[in-house]
């Protein structure tokens, strides 16, 4: 935290703005899970069911601190910083994800292997397991992206279509289920990580043609 | 099922078919020119489904209505003495619990009830299972989604054909 400073000292301005970015991504992840906490629906599943359930909405939280990783857009974790910390997040964001699909499947095994087989009657689990793919395909081409040699325009292109993608899928999987998450605390999470990852995307793509 | 998603084509053509139903299903007309036609099995009808579940006068404590009709196929006559079997995710169990499942018979007009817990969303909607599976007439397993979860009753209608 008093990284920033050490170079120079740190103006009453900027030690105020780093909390107010800090409390307000607090705030905008913790009130989702709070209010999908205070769910009365949780009295009617068992620990596997609850534990799929809130991995779900942890990776959607995850989701949104990634384009905020990439636009530097949290103080404190800049450059080489955040870029390890991009890297740390879409590794935990690929554990709650398997976590999610691990869980949902011992819960209800028949339910999870329609949705991956593309043979469910939700339209939200079709997007969910593509989103997933998407993801997991992301997280291996990272792990790759040094043996494969990938350009930085290389991996652009694969990267940020990828993640528009996946976000879209995300948001759809999650609006369209009646679950444990709060109607419009979801919606919010949902808006804030569009925009997000669209900024991200934005201000990544190079200014001119290549 | 995996051969349904050999190719990529296979794949997109899934997911476009998917979407492009779910945009066509409030549009389509049931058949009427030869007579009344038989219910098809849903999507998921049959998962958790436990055969041979008992016939009782309640599932649980009850306190949720689940109501049917069970007609033949053609000409819509009523047939009593149909065994429908009925299961869901309620205030009192999960899907795979034994005490969810439970069977009721149709009555002389062919109608049939049964008082059940109340049914919760599970797996992103609220829903419950009914299945027909006595040999007579083709099985059908289906799964009806409630407009709200707060609803506290349940309408389903079984078209049988013969096996």
């Amino acid at each position: 935290m008093w990284t920033s400073s050490f170079n120079r000292p740190e103006t009453r301005a900027a030690r105020h703005r780093k909390w107010l970015a800090w409390g307000a991504l607090v705030i905008v992840l913790a009130v989702p899970l709070g209010v999908a906490a205070a769910s009365p629906l949780l009295a009617w599943r068992q620990p596997i069911y609850i534990i799929g359930g809130f991995a779900g909405i942890v990776g959607l939280c995850l989701m949104l601190v990634q384009p905020l990783l990439a636009l530097g857009a949290l103080p404190g974790l800049s450059g080489a910083t955040a870029r390890r910390a991009h890297r740390v997040t879409g590794h935990a964001l690929v554990a709650a994800i398997v976590l999610h699909v691990a869980a949902l499947w011992i819960t209800s095994p028949p339910d999870m292997l329609d949705a991956l087989a593309f043979a469910a009657p939700t339209l939200f689990s079709t997007l969910g397991v593509m989103a997933m793919w998407l993801v997991l395909a992301t997280g291996a081409l990272a792990l790759l992206r040094k043996r494969l040699r990938l350009s930085p325009r290389r991996w652009r292109r694969l990267h940020l279509p990828a993640v528009v993608a996946i976000v879209g899928l995300s948001v759809g999987h999650a609006v369209l289920i009646q679950g444990t998450m709060g109607w419009w605390s979801k919606l919010a999470l949902s808006g804030l990580l569009i925009a997000a990852a669209l900024t991200a995307v934005w201000r990544s793509l190079p200014r001119s043609p290549r | 099922m995996s051969s349904l998603i050999q190719t990529r084509r296979r794949l997109l053509g899934l997911v476009g078919g998917t979407v492009g139903a779910a945009a066509l299903g409030g549009l389509s007309v049931p058949a009427s020119a030869a007579g009344l036609a038989p219910t098809p099995t849903m999507r998921g009808g049959a998962n958790n489904y436990r055969p041979g579940a008992p016939v009782v006068d309640r599932i649980g404590g009850g306190g949720f209505l689940m109501t049917g009709t069970v007609r033949r196929a053609g000409d819509g006559a009523p047939l009593p003495g149909q065994r429908i079997q009925i299961w869901a995710h309620t205030t009192e169990g999960h899907e795979r619990d034994p005490e969810s499942h439970g069977a009721t018979l149709t009555d002389d007009e062919g109608r049939f009830t049964m008082d059940m817990p109340q049914i919760v969303p599970a797996f992103g909607q609220a829903h419950g299972h009914l299945a027909y599976d006595s040999g007579d007439f083709q099985t059908v397993f289906l799964r009806p989604v409630m407009s709200s979860p707060r609803d506290t009753t349940l309408h389903v209608d079984f078209v049988l054909q013969p096996a």
